[in-house]
C-alpha cells in the first residue's frame, strides 16, 4: 500500500472546504513576551476536524504542540484566530470539548469509580445513575475490577485509562489528548494504543492528538499534521491508508514503516533545528 | 520471620513499642533501687504506680483530666476553624499573604504562654485563658500548612477542573481543598502539639484547671511520685487527641 503524503504549500488546503468539519481551527496565532523579545509559539495554523475522524498533531518539542492544545481546551486565553465546534466559537473551556492531559491527573483522594462520576457529579446527576455511568466508561477502558481501588493503587498506564474514562464519561463532542501516554513505556503505549482504537471504533469519538511521537501517531490517526519548530506552523498533512480497525499489529506492517519514515523525514529537519537552538541557548546561557 | 515481614505485621510493631516501654521503665526501677539515680530525683516506678490510686482518688485527677482534655478539644476545634480559615484567606488575598506571612512564621517561634499575663486580664482566671493561649500559640502552624497545602494543588488537577467548566467556588471546595488536606492535617498535628505544651503550661503557671495545676500543686508538696503520676495523665491526653485527630484525618483522606 503506498503511503499518501499530501505537500502542504496553500493556506486554502490547510482549512478543508468539507461543510461537515465539527471543529475548525482558523488562523490560530499565538505570542508571547519573553526577555529576550516576542516569541511566536503559534504561527496561523488553521485545520479541520471532521466527525468521527482520528486527527493527530506531530511536531518536535518547541513547536508549539501544548499551546495549540491549551488554546483549542479554552485554557489559554490572548491567542489571535477562532475555534469553534459545530460553528460555535469557542472562548473558554467548554462542554463539547474534553480534554486527557499529559501529566497524572486523576485525583488521589477519590477512587476509580468516583473519579470517572466526577463530571457526572458536577453535572448534579443522582448518584446511582452516575455510578452506573461511571461503571461503564470504567469497562470501556478495560479498569473493570478496579473500580474501588485509589489511583495509588494503580499502574502509571492504569491512572490514564482512569482519565481518559472520567473525560469520555463527560462526552464531549471532541476528545482532545495532550500526549497521554507520552510517561509510558513503548509497550504500554503501544497496548494501550490498542485501547484507544478500540474505544474509538465502539464511540466513533472524534478525537484530536497532540503528540511528538510517529508510531502513536500513525497507530492511531486517520491524518496526521505535521508541524514546524518554533514558530509552530503546519508543515504538511499526511493521511494515514490503513485499514480499520486496526491493532498494534499494525506496527510491523510495509505501509506502517513507510509512513514513519515519510514523517520522520519531515520532522528530522526542524527536530535537529530545535536541538541546534536549545544548544545554542544552553550555550548563551552558561557562557565559559 | 523476616525482617520486611515483622515490620509488616500488626501484632510485632506494638508489641516491640510496649516491649521497649516496659524494659526502660524496669532498668528506671533497678537503676533507682540500685542508688545510680536519685530517687529524690526520680521516683522509683512503682512508687508512682502506687500513687495512681491515690491521686484519683485524693486529688481527682480524672475531673482534671477531663478539664484539660476539654481544654485541648475546644482549642483544637477552633484551631480547626479558624486557623484553615486565615490560612484559606491569605492563600487568596495575594498580598494579605505577602505582608503577613513571615510574621505567621515569625510567630510560631513566641513565646506565647509568657504573655499569660495580658490573657489573664482579658479572659480573667478562667479556662478561656488557657484555651485562648494554647489556640493562638498553635495557630502559626495551622495556617502555615494551610496555605503551603492549597499552594501545593498541582496545576494539572485545576487544568482538570477548568476544563469541566468548573467555577472557582467548585474548584475550591472539589479539588483545591481536598487536594491540600493531607498537608492540612500535618498542620493541625503540630498546632496540637503546640496547644497542648502551652495549655498545660499555662494551667501550670497560673495555677488554675485542670493537670498543669495538680502538677503544680503535687511539686510543690514535693510529692514526686504524684507528679510522674499525673504527667502520665498529661500524656494520656495527648495520645487521646492524636488518635481522634487520627481518626478523622483517616475518614477525610481514606486514600492515605
Amino acid at each position: 500500500m503506498a503511503a499518501i503524503v499530501q505537500s502542504f504549500d496553500s493556506k486554502a488546503s490547510a482549512t478543508p472546504s468539507s461543510s461537515d468539519a465539527i471543529m475548525r481551527v482558523e488562523d490560530i496565532s499565538m505570542r508571547f513576551s519573553t526577555p529576550d523579545g516576542v516569541l511566536t509559539a503559534v504561527d496561523d495554523v488553521s485545520f479541520a476536524v471532521r466527525p468521527g475522524e482520528f486527527l493527530s498533531v506531530i511536531g518536535p518539542s518547541g513547536c508549539g504542540k501544548s499551546t495549540l492544545f491549551n488554546v483549542i481546551g479554552g485554557l489559554l486565553g490572548g491567542y489571535e484566530g477562532r475555534v469553534s465546534v459545530a460553528g460555535e466559537t469557542i472562548t473558554g473551556p467548554h462542554a463539547s470539548i474534553g480534554m486527557v492531559f499529559q501529566e497524572e491527573s486523576t485525583f488521589p483522594w477519590r477512587t476509580v469509580v468516583d473519579n470517572v462520576a466526577f463530571p457526572l457529579e458536577l453535572s448534579g446527576m443522582a448518584k446511582a445513575q452516575r455510578v452506573e455511568r461511571a461503571r461503564h466508561f470504567i469497562k470501556l477502558v478495560g479498569l473493570d475490577g478496579f473500580e474501588n481501588r485509589y489511583p495509588s493503587e494503580l499502574s502509571g498506564g492504569m491512572r490514564q485509562r482512569v482519565s481518559m474514562a472520567r473525560t469520555l464519561a463527560f462526552e464531549p463532542k471532541i476528545l482532545l489528548m495532550d500526549e497521554p501516554f507520552a510517561a509510558l513505556d513503548e509497550q504500554t503505549r503501544l497496548l494501550l494504543g490498542d485501547k484507544v482504537l478500540q474505544i474509538q471504533q465502539q464511540l466513533k469519538q472524534t478525537t484530536l492528538l497532540i503528540t511528538h511521537n510517529i508510531t502513536e501517531a500513525v497507530q492511531l490517526s486517520d491524518r496526521i499534521l505535521v508541524m514546524t519548530y518554533r514558530p509552530g506552523k503546519i508543515k504538511r498533512i499526511v493521511d494515514i491508508d490503513l485499514p480499520r480497525p486496526r491493532t498494534s499489529d499494525i506496527v510491523s506492517s510495509e505501509a506502517f514503516g513507510r509512513y514513519v519514515a515519510q514523517i520522520w523525514s519531515d520532522l528530522r529537519e526542524e527536530a535537529s533545528r530545535g536541538m541546534s537552538d536549545d544548544e545554542k541557548t544552553r550555550q548563551g546561557g552558561h557562557p565559559r | 520471620m523476616k525482617a520486611d515481614a515483622m515490620a509488616r505485621s500488626r501484632v510485632i510493631p506494638p508489641l516491640i513499642g510496649f516491649g521497649s516501654l516496659a524494659l526502660s521503665v524496669l532498668a528506671f526501677e533497678v537503676l533507682i533501687r540500685l542508688n545510680v539515680i536519685s530517687k529524690f530525683i526520680v521516683p522509683p516506678p512503682s512508687e508512682i504506680a502506687m500513687s495512681f490510686e491515690r491521686i484519683i482518688v485524693e486529688e481527682h485527677v480524672l475531673q482534671r483530666f477531663v478539664a484539660t482534655g476539654s481544654e485541648v478539644l475546644t482549642a483544637a476545634a477552633m484551631l480547626t476553624v479558624v486557623g484553615v480559615s486565615i490560612g484559606v484567606l491569605l492563600f487568596q488575598v495575594d498580598i494579605l499573604r505577602r505582608a503577613t506571612e513571615t510574621w505567621v512564621a515569625a510567630m510560631a517561634a513566641a513565646p506565647i504562654v509568657l504573655m499569660y499575663p495580658l490573657f489573664l486580664v482579658i479572659f480573667g482566671r478562667s479556662p478561656w485563658t488557657i484555651i485562648m493561649i494554647g489556640f493562638v500559640a498553635a495557630l502559626p502552624p495551622v495556617i502555615l500548612k494551610t496555605i503551603e497545602g492549597l499552594a501545593g494543588t498541582r496545576r494539572v488537577l485545576i487544568n482538570v477542573g477548568r476544563s469541566f467548566s468548573m467555577s472557582e467556588s467548585q474548584l475550591f471546595w472539589k479539588i483545591m481543598l481536598p487536594s491540600a488536606l493531607p498537608t492540612i492535617f500535618v498542620g493541625l498535628r503540630l498546632g496540637l502539639i503546640f496547644a497542648l505544651i502551652n495549655i498545660v503550661g499555662v494551667e501550670f503557671l497560673i495555677n488554675f484547671g485542670g493537670l498543669g495545676q495538680l502538677i503544680n500543686e503535687l511539686a510543690e508538696r514535693y510529692d514526686l511520685a504524684g507528679t510522674y503520676a499525673a504527667i502520665c495523665f498529661v500524656i494520656l491526653v495527648s495520645i487521646i487527641v492524636f488518635a481522634l485527630t487520627e481518626r478523622i484525618e483517616r475518614w477525610l483522606t481514606p486514600a492515605n
